[in-house]
């Protein structure tokens, strides 16, 4: 189960946070803020698992990052994922946002808010477990983002 | 009014929209709190406005600063207001504010039931799919129990899009609301065969999630499981399904044995990283609940542990890790097998990673051996030493505890060694590990009696130096030591050489600063202190040094009795008066040592820390009980004096107990010493040195002083243990050097030829000595402790509610809240609520059933009674099968015959029995033995296809029965009618090579056979001949996949047929304007795909190839060839293999279970085309003739009555394609109708050409 994605920059800035879990606004500045602190200070040559994020979940769960240029992408999921399909996941999802935008850089995050927030929608369907399809996400988002010129598309 | 309109359109204009605020904050760097504070303001101004418009742009904004953390739960009734706008843009807007902000104790919650409700049934499909989405983050008790029903209700939605997402949702409304998963459960599980995969992983998704908490309620999924693990091709699907099985295996170690094949196969064949990781865990975990070392598994074991030493070698960072994960699993139950990467794994602990050194960490664990314990720890001190952040450093010192200490520190020979170890590591700055290192001095000074002398000098060595390890920082965590420092040096002070020494330092200001707990301890073992150093006083000298001390402790502990710690205090104050009235005998000259020490006499024993739990409450006791009567509530003033009586009779008799306990607890205490003196828990260096320790007189005679003139103790700047390591190095050396000698005396003297022994080899783990004769007390337990070992689960757990046996059939009570305006109306299904439109197979068939009901109800209105009674009857028969089926050691045969003797009462029986029975055929050790037990495999289902039957004859007015109760019974038994049949297959798969000779062959056997049902029907087989030479035979058998409407996955099993190794097979058809093999990317049209494996002489496997097909109406042909290479020991040559792959309309047929009611609508509905053949002088049994059409040509039985069965089946391109099979005199005339023609009228004909072969 993913309990939390969270994309940020390479100063800590949240660019895109998502939890699966309620927890209050500061708790989750807090939480954004020891991830960033675990994550930054690795090397980019270094293994993308770590464990011992104290505050969200316990030793049950692992924080799965990648670092594309100025963005981290940290999952937060538990035992029950598989760590390489997890990285699996987010190239997927980074190569769906780059579809979106075309070349998306970190600006693409920062203005198209809702869009960002619309294509974790696939994320968000896994929120409730997760179902990860690869064909099926881009299908999603392409969906979801004409959506937004016209509410009413004939499915897919 | 209109001109408001355009006043508030045009004011719209000049509102931030969120790029605007992003780009604000961007551009107010310094000073963006305040900038975001007047956003606020302007949000609260927009929310005022009744612009929906307005609301949901501000409600935008808001989610985003929400996102950089900032409280918005002010507007949570806004976010409400912009979720029911009926423009899905704003709708969705809301939504996702909602999913951002709300929680459990959003109050506004409740507000939204009713809008979600009508969201989920809204008919544009984005809006239920936005509600599901945003339901699922915000979900609460309350909406979960009054949304249960809509939501199932979506899982059959005609969009997978909907499916999916409700099959998702279901997870969380189960963890809110428990006594919804019974009653859906029966539908999930139908959502693991839905066509569309999305939903289908959906679904395995969430009973995976379901299944890892409470793995035993879902054990009797493992045969459907088994099914998707050996036809799915997605990864994702498989990953998740291994991952399962890894967490039921523990269970049932039957399903392991089971799982071991196809997974071994999996890790050959595949090219996936994550999924070959994924197998190879599981592998483990088989076997590890295969614990019983069976011979054969060994070749399982060396393949993990081969395969993960690809993935440590790798470069890839993330595989190394990984690997390293993995290996620690298989370390627990199989160390031999992963000692022998000792290299690679001592290699990665110098990787720069540090997850990978911490990795590497824990396998070290299990590495260590008696022989090599100081150079691994010498290697990580090391590391201690090199390390820069203290989380590595730390958890690097708790590994060295960790490895010293295991298994009651089994590996260690030299606790000197250990104890200056453990004095190095206080000299780390810094860590949070003081106690622990505190704890294993006190554990090791305790309970290791030679090394106390050794222990104690060490300890006063700290003790004088404590200046060292407080230094500057108070908080400083390694000033523990100095509690077990202080303690040690207290407890055996008559192993101190200078004590007065020791008492000095214990008593300097400078304590005074240490935390609390510590001072108390330097205050009580200061007096224990006190007392050795007056015996030795008044021994010798005439008394002053003896008054001297005295004064000391007077002019010392003052300081103590200030301080602010109420321990410190009062146990300063009580020795302070003591040694007061000390002084005063000692100036009356009095001898007072030996009372003094009478203070401190008596040995403390280590106790299990376990050991109170473990206290048996004794028999007769009940600790709940009242002592004494509850106070009554009326009781008056006049009674107080009698309660008070009462309440001292316990009081009486309690020391009475005591005393009688205390004789009792010394009868005892004599049995434990001769207990412990038979212990086994000595470290047994060799037995013959164990005689020589208790024969001898005592500790004295260890030989440790040279050793301690040896160290500098004085000096604790410098390490020390390394000194141990080369002075073990050369007593072993001298050990073996002693032994070689003896050995040649031995030799000499005894010149028989055989006395080879390893004299030069490495030693063994036996031959090292420790150098003190240890024994190491074991912990105290109470007599006739519990043997329990309970770890409690957290009791907040979510999952723990969901503990639920969902076998049992389902209650009039369990059935999930529908909202109704009439009450009194009969139970509706749930499915007919709010779906009127849908056009699911699956939902119309309930009205009509409900009308057939009504029918059948005039009719037998009168024997309802009876058959209630009967049904109840049934109900208890089938618990009482769950209860013997339940039984785990139930022998495999036996459940195999109850199976098959007892086969109608059976037929609705428990699937434990079910699962028993598909686990139980697993291994089949001979192939004499396997055609019987083919026979029996296949024996139950002619029974489950006419169990429909009999069951729907007396049984039929089920009308009583509920809906709901009806549908879920209907299901089991299809599924596990599905489940037989699969399960056929699966034998069918295992031994193919046998008799793959196919229909024609086997088919003889039942010549003649046309009575009874209990007739077993004759093994049958899918797989086909494809092709054969000299060399080399394919079988194959082809099947629709069911995830995909366009493809065919073609199993092949390839069998080695010579004497020579076969390898390099390549695969390859020439492609169809209609069909076209899959290949990888970036292959070209005509290229062949590799055979990912290679096949010895007799050995057979399989691969499966996907065909994309366009049109599935007519059946085809392919041509294609296999190319291969036959490698002998001289000479190698290439050959190559024509054949033609036959597709025919069968193969695009999937089983598809279907319900009659479902059933009759479809036909009711007249889409479809008729056509019928009839089958001239079929001599076989009817059941025979169903099932062969059922294994051979996909089909499930809907109904059957007599002679006559009504069959179904899915293409997978969606055709219905529904059959009326009748029979008489040999005479079978089969009518269908499918909604395309052509298709149905293939189909025919190869039904036809099937039993024309017969």
């Amino acid at each position: 189960m993913i309990k939390a994605i969270l994309i940020f920059n390479n100063h800590g800035k949240p660019r895109l946070i998502r939890f699966y879990q309620y927890f209050a606004e500061d708790l989750q500045q807090q939480i954004i803020r020891e991830t960033f602190h675990l994550v930054s200070k690795r090397d980019d040559n270094v293994c993308n698992f770590l464990e011992g994020g104290s505050l969200i979940g316990g030793s049950d769960y692992k924080l799965i990052y990648r670092h594309y240029a100025t963005l981290y992408f940290v999952f937060c999921v538990d035992s029950s994922e598989s760590e390489l399909g997890i990285l699996d996941l987010i190239q997927v999802f980074v190569e769906t946002l780059d579809k979106c935008f075309e070349n998306v850089c970190e600006l693409d995050l920062i203005f198209h808010m809702d869009k960002g927030g619309l294509s974790a929608a696939p994320a968000r369907a896994v929120s409730a477990v997760k179902n990860m399809n690869l064909p099926e996400i881009p299908r999603n988002i392409n969906i979801g983002d004409i959506n937004i010129k016209v509410p009413s598309l004939s499915p897919f | 009014m209109a001109l408001k309109i355009v006043k508030g359109s045009i004011d719209r204009m000049f509102d931030k929209n969120l790029q605007d605020l992003v780009r604000g904050i961007r551009n107010h760097k310094e000073d963006e709190a305040k900038y975001i504070s007047t956003c606020i303001d302007e949000i609260k101004q927009e929310l005022k406005q009744d612009n929906i418009a307005v609301k949901a742009n501000a409600v935008c904004k808001l989610t985003y600063l929400q996102m950089l953390g900032y409280d918005v739960s002010w507007a949570a009734f806004n976010i409400v207001e912009v979720m029911s706008s009926s423009k899905f843009t704003y709708k969705r807007i809301g939504y996702l504010a909602a999913s951002q902000c709300f929680h459990e104790s959003t109050d506004v919650i409740m507000l939204t039931t009713n809008q979600i409700r009508k969201d989920l049934s809204s008919p544009n499909q984005y809006d239920t799919g936005v509600a599901l989405t945003g339901l699922s983050c915000f979900v609460t008790p309350d909406l979960a129990r009054d949304l249960a029903n809509d939501i199932m209700t979506l899982m059959s939605h005609t969009k997978p899009y909907i499916r999916k997402k409700a099959v998702l949702i279901m997870y969380k409304v189960f963890l809110k609301y428990p006594e919804s998963l019974r009653p859906a459960f029966p539908r999930l599980k139908e959502k693991l065969e839905d066509p569309d995969p999305g939903v289908q992983s959906a679904a395995v998704n969430v009973i995976c999630e379901l299944a890892r908490r409470n793995p035993k309620n879902y054990l009797s999924l493992a045969p459907l499981f088994f099914k998707l693990m050996t036809s799915s091709t997605n990864n994702w699907v498989l990953i998740k399904i291994i991952k399962l099985f890894g967490a039921l295996t523990p269970l049932e170690p039957r399903l392991g044995k089971k799982l071991i094949e196809p997974l071994t196969n999996l890790i050959h064949s595949t090219s996936a990283m994550s999924l070959l990781y994924e197998c190879v865990n599981t592998v483990i975990a088989v076997l590890i609940s295969l614990s019983s070392g069976m011979p054969n598994h060994s070749a399982s074991i060396q393949l993990c542990v081969q395969k993960l030493r690809i993935l440590i070698e790798d470069s890839d960072q993330n595989l190394k890790y990984l690997g390293l994960l993995a290996m620690s699993k298989i370390l627990k139950t199989h160390p031999k097998s992963v000692q022998s990467h000792k290299d690679l794994i001592l290699q990665c602990l110098d990787d720069k990673d540090e997850s990978i050194r911490l990795r590497a960490l824990d396998l070290l664990y299990g590495m260590v051996s008696k022989k090599n314990l100081m150079e691994i720890v010498k290697k990580l001190m090391l590391h201690v030493d090199k390390a820069e952040g203290t989380t590595y450093r730390d958890e690097l010192l708790t590994k060295i505890i960790d490895i010293c200490s295991q298994s009651n520190y089994q590996y260690i020979t030299n606790f000197e060694w250990y104890i200056s170890i453990l004095v190095e590591l206080t000299r780390l700055e810094g860590t949070r590990h003081g106690h622990l290192i505190a704890s294993q001095m006190l554990d090791v000074a305790i309970r290791v009696k030679a090394i106390r002398a050794f222990a104690v000098a060490q300890m006063a060595t700290l003790l004088d130096n404590a200046h060292l390890l407080t230094g500057n920082t108070q908080r400083n965590g390694i000033c523990e030591v100095l509690y077990a420092a202080a303690w040690i040096c207290g407890e055996f002070s008559e192993h101190l050489e200078n004590p007065m020494q020791t008492l000095e330092a214990m008593l300097r200001p400078k304590v005074a600063t240490l935390p609390g707990h510590i001072q108390a301890v330097y205050v009580q073992n200061a007096a224990k202190l006190f007392a050795t150093v007056l015996r030795s006083q008044e021994g010798n000298t005439e008394g002053t040094a003896a008054q001297e001390t005295s004064q000391l402790m007077i002019d010392r502990l003052p300081l103590f009795v200030q301080s602010a710690n109420l321990e410190v205090q009062e146990r300063a104050s009580c020795i302070l008066q003591l040694v007061k009235y000390i002084q005063k005998l000692q100036q009356k000259d009095v001898e007072v040592a030996e009372e003094v020490n009478a203070l401190f006499a008596g040995e403390l024993n280590p106790v299990a820390p376990k050991a109170q739990k473990k206290v048996p409450v004794p028999e007769g006791l009940d600790l709940d009980a009242w002592i004494n009567e509850p106070p009554s509530e009326s009781e008056s003033e006049d009674e107080k004096p009698k309660a008070i009586f009462a309440k001292e009779e316990p009081k009486h008799s309690r020391p009475r107990h005591t005393e009688v306990d205390e004789k009792e607890l010394a009868r005892r205490r004599e049995a434990r010493k001769q207990e412990q003196a038979n212990n086994p828990f000595y470290i047994k260096a060799s037995p013959s040195s164990q005689k020589v320790y208790q024969d001898a007189p005592g500790v004295e005679h260890i030989p440790v002083v040279q050793i301690d003139l040896s160290v500098p103790l004085k000096v604790p700047g410098l390490p020390m243990s390394d000194q141990y390591v080369k002075l073990e190095e050369e007593r072993r050396q001298k050990e073996r050097a002693e032994k070689k000698k003896k050995e040649k005396k031995k030799r000499k003297e005894k010149r028989s030829g055989r006395g080879k022994k390893h004299d030069s080899g490495p030693e063994s783990e036996e031959d090292i000595t420790p150098a003190h004769m240890v024994d190491i007390v074991t912990e105290e337990m109470p007599e006739n402790a519990l043997p329990s070992d309970d770890d409690d689960k957290d009791p907040n757990d979510p999952h723990k509610a969901l503990d639920i046996d969902l076998d049992k059939p389902l209650a009039d009570s369990e059935k999930l809240p529908v909202r109704s305006h009439r009450p009194t109306e009969a139970p509706k299904s749930p499915a007919e609520d709010g779906d009127t439109e849908s056009a699911a197979p699956q939902e119309p068939k309930k009205k009509s059933s409900k009308e057939k009901k009504e029918k059948k109800k005039d009719k037998e209105k009168d024997r309802k009674k009876s058959k209630e009674e009967k049904k109840k009857k049934k109900h208890k028969h089938e618990e009482g099968e769950d209860l013997l089926g339940g039984q785990p050691d139930e022998p495999a045969v036996q459940s195999e015959e109850t199976n098959e003797v007892a086969a109608p009462p059976t037929s609705t029986s428990a699937e434990v029995s079910d699962l028993d029975f598909w686990l139980s055929n697993a291994p089949v050790p001979s192939n004499s033995q396997e055609a019987a037990t083919v026979a029996a495999a296949a024996a139950p289902v002619p029974q489950e296809a006419s169990g429909t039957a009999p069951d729907s004859e007396p049984d039929e007015p089920k009308d009583t029965e509920t809906e709901e109760t009806k549908s879920s019974k209907h299901k089991k038994k299809k599924q596990k009618k599905e489940k037989e049949e699969k399960e056929k297959k699966k034998k069918k798969k295992h031994h193919h090579h046998h008799h793959h000779s196919d229909g024609g062959g086997d088919e003889s056997v039942q010549n003649g056979t046309v009575e009874e049902e209990e007739e077993p029907l004759p093994p049958m087989s899918n797989y086909c001949l494809l092709a054969e030479n000299s060399y080399i035979k394919m079988v194959c058998d082809i099947q629709g996949n069911l995830q995909d409407g366009s493809q065919v996955v073609v199993s092949v099993i390839f069998e080695n047929k010579c004497d020579s190794f076969l390898k390099s097979m390549e695969f390859n058809v020439l492609d169809s304007l209609n069909s076209k093999l899959q290949r990888p990317e970036g292959a070209g049209p005509h290229d062949g795909l590799t055979v990912p494996f290679q096949l010895p002489p007799g050995v057979s496997n399989e691969a499966r190839f996907v065909f994309t097909v366009q049109s599935i109406v007519m059946p085809q042909k392919l041509k294609g060839t296999l190319t291969f290479i036959v490698k002998n020991e001289d000479s190698s040559t290439h050959e190559k293999l024509d054949f033609k792959l036959h597709f025919t309309c069968t193969s695009y047929l999937i089983t598809t279970p279907c319900y009659s009611d479902a059933f009759a609508k479809l036909l009711e509905s007249g889409d479809l085309k008729c056509s019928s053949v009839r089958l001239e002088g079929v001599n076989m049994p009817f059941h025979h003739l169903l099932a062969r059409i059922c294994f051979h040509h996909h089909f499930s039985v809907v109904e059957r009555i007599d002679s006559c069965a009504s069959m179904y089946s899915r293409s997978i391109q969606g055709h219905h394609v529904c059959l009326l099979v009748k029979t008489a005199d040999q005479t079978v005339s089969i009518d269908a109708k499918c909604d395309e023609p052509s298709l149905l009228g293939n189909v025919l004909d190869e039904i036809k050409q099937t039993f024309s072969q017969c």
